[in-house]
């Protein structure tokens, strides 16, 4: 890592090593071009889309900071990232110019994929610019429908479709006006091939959208709007309903879609425990007051009892050996605007319940305003989903891929027990299901984390030492 | 490049206008309300014996020999020549410190601000703003909100804007009626010292002395040579506020304040626009940080596409069956680039003084590039680098800051000279602000500006910024884009700059402005406490993250001199 600094690093100082060490098994292509260039092109270094959480697989450029021609030195933000959870900043490792974009603002790229080139000096910018082409011809990215024509448009971006037709003549043709050339380029149309009705034979929206097989205007086609959710495999799509509206998915529901899907490969059961709670509501009523929420009460309780079935806090990462995880980070399962967000509760089962609130009110505050750091909801251990607050008595969760184990929670309510002598009581009882992965963690196993976690919650006053 | 001017102050000039009139009139000394003029003028000892600071006055006014209205044998203590904001704002405080005052105006009372400038264009803003919110479906949506098919009829757009400039021009002719400023009509010619001509133009036939001048005569849009002009398809802002047409297609000549403001008009009543930039940079007066998120909220998410690094070297107007024809040449090549057919094209580059006529030939005054030169107390200056006595120039006729309020600023500076205190405007501690939506706004330094000052005298400079993402009064009108920086010095906590866009950031650049005037430090000012939740909070986050080293605990409150 030392030697060979992957080319990215976000403008976040915090970024933990472990992100960007991550980040390099995303493509043995990457590796390979770097080699090469580290050989041929010393001078042609190419900035890669970097990988800003470990889920995510590809970005969306948001916008460019620095353009094309423009000099940047090291630490200068160049491009603004959309991930699937955040907007960053990312800065060069290295002074140069911006020879060539790869990656137009708005589109998106795989992460470990070149996005743009940095020459070292004036003199490389024209062998960068046509490496630039070099790239865009030998491998046509993510596979559009007209890889061909894709190549042709991309390398030098704005001239391109202003200049291409007969420079001067009446003029008019090729003319198009500022939003039709934005719909071309998202909608990847050639405008030289798209002829104009609008005043003086100029190239409206309209006709973009019309040979982009577009309709009318606020249904945005599905096949445009595929390329985010590309990777997921999916069945055969029905036609929508008539009057239905299509949403394309946002990048974090991409994100999730993509999670879920994945999900499927891996083997998982289900045990349920029931469990009173009414020593935990007395307890909970007592720290209510000093800003304890029972999502920290749940997290912690959870925490303790892993430490006691380390096997459970474990991960199957490739099917043959466990993963024994040092820390044991609980992820929260929060339903923000128009998506879902894990923020982690890191080292749940050292820290005290105060702190651990305190730091849950800072990750709900940094979630909410989209301002969580990739470690702050990409660490977890096991995840702690609570639908009690509906009045859902039971639910099952499915696996986030990566961990070991996900506990769904109930709402506690008022239920008749008989005890073994037979007497009859109410007690507010809650149901709690645990989904884990068989290749690591068995039934009993499983069984025995539960009976420990119900102990610790029908006794809670270990919670708060 | 100072395409500042105009299109930026806002409306409530006459509103605080009127506010500190009536102060004045509860003041128990301060008899300088219109039908009591006289009589404080007929007892300048009661006066005397009152205060010490009106002794001084009286005294430097007496020195003068202008202590009366004719006294010294002068028609008026205070000839104001231009009725815009600067020569309105004169004219008040003028009569506050109770000189017999007149203003000269060839046209309408008002100025560009009011007639031609920031007023109208406020109103076109209002209504862009509403479009922008009612046409953005996802907002809307997010809120709960259903709205179908809003539209907007363009003759009532243009009527609210010329209505609007109609009502505060009214009552800027009113205040000054009500004061007691005899407002005059004609051109007006300086004919000699303390003397001025005025009348038709052409056949000036009165003529009036006073024993101070201020020339507040102001700017018109400026027009690059090759453009022609011909107020239907090729105008400049002028032309554009009358919303005489909204066109399909209009290339924006330069991307300032004017152009930007305009482009959101334009592109919120369904029009695409093309921006034409000479420098490399759009918005290139800006804070870098900030025009870069300006670009990111304003310009790339709408119907807008650029070319910078051009000149329009040549723009015809549409004829003959024919559209607008725009040449573009390369900036610093000259070469020709490309040709541009579009339905309209509004010239914004800028504003030129308009500074012809007034006759400075006859007290040896030379102007530059038709800018009056002035010192740092807007004294005019003559050819030979001499202070012209009694004669002052103030606003965009002397290219200082081309604002409407630094125009008043710089004329209430002159008034307090002339009453016998010594006053000099900090520049620095004047705010200027872009009504895009979200707004922009900005007082003292850029970040590159505070940096290079800061290694010329040897101070650190630190920057703090917060983000309206983090402000629950923006989150709740689901206006969350946008960020407020601040520049500061580390080891005195003194102000430098403070750059804001998002919602409402003309209305919340005040509070830094007033600490830079009064020059109050962070470590002070991060105290004040702000009602919750507003979106003033933004600023009050950033006082708060700001760290000034220690040392300096609390600072003497004096006011910094610029």
């Amino acid at each position: 890592m030392a030697t060979a600094p992957a080319p990215l690093s976000l403008s976040a100082s915090t970024l933990p090593a472990r992100l960007r060490a991550g980040a390099v098994p995303a493509g043995a292509r990457w590796r390979q071009a770097r080699r090469g260039r580290m050989v041929v092109r010393a001078k042609i270094r190419e900035i890669f889309m970097p990988a800003l959480s470990s889920t995510m697989t590809e970005g969306k450029i948001v916008s460019w900071s620095a353009g094309e021609g423009d000099r940047v030195s090291k630490g200068d933000a160049v491009v603004v990232v959309e991930s699937d959870k955040a907007d960053m900043d990312v800065e060069t490792f290295h002074d140069g110019i911006v020879a060539a974009v790869l990656v137009q603002a708005g589109e998106s790229a795989p992460v470990g994929a070149p996005i743009a080139l940095l020459a070292e000096s004036e003199e490389e910018v024209p062998l960068a610019l046509s490496k630039a082409q070099e790239l865009s011809n030998g491998q046509p990215q993510q596979a559009p429908p007209a890889p061909t024509e894709d190549a042709a448009a991309a390398p030098p971006p704005p001239p391109a479709p202003a200049a291409a037709p007969a420079p001067v003549a009446a003029g008019t043709k090729g003319i198009a006006s500022p939003q039709a050339k934005k719909l071309a380029k998202q909608h990847r149309v050639d405008l030289a091939k798209v002829t104009g009705t609008g005043p003086y034979g100029r190239i409206t929206s309209a006709d973009v959208e019309a040979a982009a097989g577009i309709q009318p205007k606020s249904k945005p086609a599905p096949a445009a709007a595929a390329p985010s959710v590309g990777a997921v495999p999916q069945a055969a799509v029905l036609p929508p309903v008539p009057g239905a509206t299509v949403v394309p998915f946002t990048t974090m529901q991409a994100a999730v879609s993509k999670n879920m899907v994945e999900s499927l490969a891996v083997p998982t059961f289900r045990v349920g425990y029931p469990i009173v709670t009414d020593k935990l509501d007395e307890l909970y009523e007592k720290v209510k007051p000093k800003g304890v929420t029972m999502t920290v009460l749940l997290a912690k309780a959870a925490a303790m009892a892993l430490a006691q079935h380390p096997v459970v806090n474990a991960s199957c990462r490739d099917g043959k050996s466990f993963t024994y995880n040092s820390n044991i980070n609980i992820a929260v399962a929060v339903a923000i605007d128009g998506g879902l967000i894990t923020p982690v509760l890191q080292d749940a089962d050292k820290l005290d319940i105060y702190l651990l609130s305190q730091n849950w009110k800072d990750l709900v505050k940094k979630a909410r305003a989209k301002q969580l750091q990739p470690n702050e909801y990409s660490s977890g251990t096991f995840t702690l989903s609570n639908l009690g607050m509906f009045a859902v008595d039971q639910f099952d969760a499915i696996l986030p891929p990566g961990q070991g184990a996900i506990m769904a929670v109930g709402a506690s309510k008022p239920t008749v027990v008989a005890d073994k002598d037979g007497f009859f009581s109410v007690k507010s009882k809650m149901l709690v299901n645990v989904t884990a992965d068989h290749r690591i963690v068995y039934g009993a196993d499983l069984a025995a984390f539960l009976q420990t976690f119900a102990k610790i919650l029908e006794d809670p006053e270990s919670l708060t030492l | 490049m100072q395409s500042t001017a105009a299109v930026s102050v806002s409306a409530s000039a006459t509103a605080s206008r009127g506010g500190a009139r009536s102060e004045a009139a509860r003041r128990p000394g301060g008899v300088r309300v219109c039908g009591l003029r006289g009589e404080a003028l007929a007892c300048p000892s009661l006066r005397i014996s009152q205060s010490p600071a009106r002794l001084a006055v009286a005294r430097a006014a007496a020195t003068n020999g202008a202590v009366a209205g004719s006294g010294g044998g002068f028609d008026y203590d205070l000839v104001i020549i231009g009725a815009g904001v600067g020569g309105h704002g004169a004219a008040l405080h003028a009569v506050e410190e109770g000189l017999k005052t007149a203003i000269i105006e060839g046209d309408v009372v008002g100025g560009t601000c009011v007639n031609r400038g920031c007023v109208p264009s406020k109103a076109l803003l209002a209504v862009s703003g509403r479009m922008r919110e009612l046409h953005d479906e996802h907002h809307m949506k997010s809120m709960g909100l259903q709205v179908s098919s809003p539209g907007y009829d363009r003759q009532g757009v243009a009527d609210h804007a010329n209505n609007l400039a109609l009502k505060i021009r009214s009552n800027l002719t009113n205040s000054m009626k009500a004061l007691g400023v005899d407002i005059l009509t004609g051109v007006c010619t300086i004919v000699g010292k303390q003397k001025v001509r005025y009348g038709k133009a052409g056949s000036q036939d009165k003529e009036i002395t006073a024993r101070n001048i201020i020339i507040a005569t102001g700017s018109v849009p400026f027009v690059p040579k090759g453009i022609e002009i011909d107020g239907k398809t090729v105008f400049t802002s002028d032309h554009a506020l009358k919303l005489e047409s909204v066109p399909d297609w209009i290339a924006i000549v330069g991307s300032g304040y004017i152009g930007l403001e305009f482009s959101d008009v334009y592109t919120a009543l369904g029009s695409e626009v093309t921006f034409i930039e000479a420098l490399d940079q759009l918005m290139p007066g800006f804070d870098p940080e900030i025009a870069k998120l300006a670009q990111r909220v304003l310009i790339n998410p709408r119907k807008i596409d650029y070319h910078t690094g051009v000149f329009a070297s040549k723009i015809t107007p549409a004829k003959d069956g024919k559209p607008v024809l725009i040449e573009l040449i390369d900036a610093k090549t000259k070469e020709h680039k490309e040709t541009l057919e579009v339905d309209a094209a509004l010239i914004a580059t800028g504003r030129a003084p308009f500074t012809k006529g007034l006759g400075l030939e006859n007290i040896n005054v030379v102007t530059q590039r038709g800018f009056v030169p002035v010192d740092e107390r807007m004294r005019v200056m003559d050819a030979d680098g001499n202070v012209v006595p009694n004669l002052y120039c103030i606003g965009d006729a002397n290219g200082k800051l081309m604002l409407a309020h630094a125009a008043s600023a710089q004329g209430i500076s002159v008034v307090e000279q002339i009453s016998g205190k010594d006053h000099i405007l900090n520049h620095l501690s004047i705010p200027a602000a872009c009504f895009t939506h979200p707004e922009i706004s900005m007082v003292g330094l850029t970040e590159p500006q505070a940096r290079e000052k800061a290694d010329k005298e040897g101070f650190e400079v630190n920057v703090v910024k917060t983000s309206f993402k983090a402000n629950t009064k923006a989150l709740a009108e689901n206006e969350g884009d946008g960020i407020a920086k601040l520049i500061y010095r580390s080891d005195t906590g003194e102000i430098l700059g403070v750059h804001i866009l998002g919602l409402h950031a003309a209305d919340l650049i005040h509070e830094a402005s007033n600490a830079i005037a009064l020059g109050t430090r962070v470590q002070d000012i991060k105290y004040a406490v702000h009602a919750h939740p507003t979106l003033s909070e933004v600023l009050d986050e950033l006082f708060k993250a700001a760290k000034v080293n220690s040392g300096v605990s609390h600072s003497v409150n004096e006011p910094v001199a610029a």
